[in-house]
């Protein structure tokens, strides 16, 4: 089937040519930092990890989003979204390969990476992190793949498919599951140690993942004649809403819990990403424009997504789906893991500002993501069209 | 017949194999040490810190085989007497273990250091401190804790408890990931973000300690209680350096007789953040 992505007009070849340009200059960074090490980013001993672990952590989200469709369609039987769900599976290894790559240039010694599998570690979260990265992308590849070979064949997908395909849906729970107890189980990092960050994840992840689908399909729409249909639009837009509702309480209730237990270690992150944090004299608040955004953002989509008139209108439908989807990364694609670091151990506060080479790597991952989900949709794009030819 | 026998063989077979392997998966998943560890525990039987010398090991702590738990005690007292005396323990733990010092602060490796006593004990109360207090610094290090988070949270078991309870690295195994440092809640680890014998470490490369590597760039570093010296009978870096002041007393917690035991007997000590159940087997007398 790969022969469909080897055919496309001039816009296709110039998008990725575009992105191309971006993994280019990404991968001059990166070898930059693979000569140096890590002092090339603007991480320090009190902020360990930066964008590249932060957008890691969203990115598992985004691939977990993609259970939002499949869950319906193979559960429920909601044939609405069967001509999408092929869309959800490929965004999943589109998002999980970023994820991969983000871990590989956050590790100080990538050459040892398989010093995971070579000494396997039971009680380490990151150890279960790969186990079910690796396990979800496998399945996404399996499943996508071979439902999409059955579709261009026009015949029913094999039976043992769908075993891996029920296997699938519990594993986008566990892969932002397993992602929140990388933070939730450390002691000592206030912010961090809630019980309530899975469910948050999930929740912003289910809100982000569809948010990016109905985005790219109202594209696929223009410039390859793709439509997802109305009725399955709408459906995934109640999907976002509720999850973006749901995830601006889990946020709401760690501010409550913070500011009514008036316990120092609750408010000090909080404060310090949306308010600033007053230390020896010297407001921090760096984070704090990102994090408003976030607030305005959510709000704006939000709002777009609900009311029926803009909601129908697809230009304002993209804005809306758009500004969700930014908004949902500045809360944990940025705040959550940066903010976590402060105030340090030792109750002092190190800002964290990232180097012009860690931010182009950043965005050649991104980059990569994309190419890798273009090619992808392309695909499922030209089989759909045959079919229907 | 055959068919019968096939299957009995089979189901047989898979019984064995569930047989010895449950208990060795759940004994990890469980308690997250070693099984050699696990019975350790549960024939030596070692005080915790603090507690008596035969009452059982206290939960969660990870108890190594041999019973013991290296441990310090550091009496701020003495170093405010002594002032000067900290920074005579900081250089010779930079001495004996080649550790660079980068101007820039976002480099900086660390394992032995002084900061503000509210620094080092967030938890404790600071309204108004006797001015001697509010002005001191105390020397901070790793806390080689029994229940190490940092150990917990290696996915490569780079870092870990040896058999003397110290949590120590091994720089050949660890992947740079910082997943310890972010497990840490006493900010004790630093990462090598670029290469330690850069000349701007101000490493003098022909006047190496030889009796302890240098590092590379990418793998976590932290203090170590001096394991090679105490391989060799000697005592941690820091501790000689304080010569007979007593400001600094090391030894085995687990060991009713040591020395570091009757110093704890006989003050009042603190420990960092002890909330967090992490055991830390670094105690203060203030």
């Amino acid at each position: 089937m790969f022969e469909k992505a080897l055919k496309g007009n001039n816009n296709y070849w110039m998008w990725l040519g575009f992105l191309g340009t971006f993994m280019a200059i990404g991968a001059i960074c990166y070898i930059r930092q693979f000569n140096y090490g890590l002092g090339l980013t603007g991480m320090s001993r009190d902020v360990s990890w930066g964008l590249y672990i932060s957008n890691f952590t969203f990115l598992v989200g985004v691939a977990a989003g993609g259970v939002m469709l499949v869950l319906p369609y193979y559960v429920h039987n909601y044939k609405v979204f069967g001509r999408i769900t092929i869309l959800g599976e490929f965004l999943a290894i589109a998002a999980l390969t970023m994820c991969l790559m983000f871990i590989i240039a956050d590790l100080g010694q990538p050459i040892r990476a398989l010093n995971v599998l070579l000494h396997p570690t039971p009680n380490s979260m990151l150890f279960w992190d790969m186990i079910v990265l690796n396990g979800y992308l496998f399945l996404n590849i399996i499943c996508g793949w071979v439902i999409l070979t059955a579709e261009r064949k026009q015949v029913k997908p094999p039976k043992w498919v769908y075993i891996f395909v029920y296997i699938s849906i519990p594993f986008a729970i566990s892969i932002h599951t397993v992602t929140a107890m990388l933070y939730c189980g450390l002691p000592g990092r206030h912010f961090w140690l809630s019980a309530i960050i899975a469910p948050r994840f999930l929740a912003s992840a289910f809100a982000a993942g569809p948010a990016l689908i109905v985005f790219v399909s109202l594209i696929l729409k223009r410039v390859a004649h793709f439509d997802a249909g109305r009725e399955a639009t709408n459906k995934m837009v109640t999907i976002i809403l509720y999850a973006a509702l749901i995830n601006a309480f889990f946020v709401m209730l760690e501010f409550f819990v913070g500011y009514y237990s008036q316990i120092p270690g609750h408010m000090h992150t909080l404060q310090y990403l949306f308010f600033g944090l007053e230390h020896h004299g010297h407001v921090y608040n760096n984070l704090v424009p990102f994090m408003w955004g976030f607030v305005v953002l959510t709000l704006t989509g939000f709002t777009l997504l609900a009311i029926p008139y803009t909601r129908r209108n697809d230009f304002w439908l993209a804005i809306g789906s758009a500004a969700l989807f930014i908004g949902l990364w500045l809360d944990k694609g940025i705040g959550f893991v940066l903010g976590g670091f402060v105030p340090s151990p030792l109750e002092e506060i190190t800002e964290y500002y990232p180097t012009f080479n860690e931010i182009m790597i950043t965005i050649a991952v991104w980059c990569t993501g994309f190419f890798i989900l273009t090619v992808l949709y392309k695909i499922a794009v030209g089989v759909e069209h045959e079919v229907e030819a | 017949m055959d068919k019968k026998r096939r299957e009995f063989l089979k189901i047989a077979g898979i019984s064995t194999l569930a047989g010895l392997g449950a208990p060795a998966v759940v004994d990890r998943l469980v308690s997250g040490v070693s099984p050699l560890a696990a019975r350790a525990a549960v024939e030596v039987q070692p005080g915790g810190h603090g507690a008596e010398s035969q009452a059982p090991a206290e939960h969660g702590a990870e108890v190594v085989p041999t019973g013991k738990q290296y441990g310090m005690v550091i009496d701020v007292r003495k170093f405010i007497a002594q002032p000067g005396l900290a920074d005579e323990c900081i250089k010779a733990c930079n001495v004996s273990h080649n550790i660079p010092q980068f101007p820039d602060p976002k480099d900086e490796i660390k394992w032995i250091w002084l900061t503000g006593h509210e620094n080092a004990f967030p938890d404790n109360s600071q309204y108004h401190l006797s001015e001697t207090m509010e002005n001191n610094q105390v020397l901070v290090l790793c806390n080689h804790c029994a229940n190490p988070p940092c150990v917990r949270a290696c996915p490569t078991k780079a870092t870990f408890k040896d058999k003397n309870g110290i949590v120590a690295m091994d720089y050949h195994r660890c992947i740079g990931c910082r997943f310890c440092m972010a497990a840490c809640p006493y900010g004790s680890r630093s990462f090598n973000w670029r290469d330690p014998r850069d000349p701007q470490g101000g490493l003098d490369m022909n006047n190496l300690n030889r009796l302890f590597p240098t590092r590379m760039r990418g793998v976590v570093e932290k203090c170590n209680f001096c394991v090679e010296r105490l391989g060799r009978g000697e005592e941690p870096a820091c501790v000689a350096a304080t010569g007979g002041s007593k400001a600094m007393v090391f030894g085995d917690l687990n060991d009713p007789d040591s020395e570091i035991r009757q110093v704890l007997k006989q003050n009042y000590t603190v420990q960092r953040k002890p909330s967090l159940g992490t055991k830390p087997s670094v105690f203060y007398i203030i």
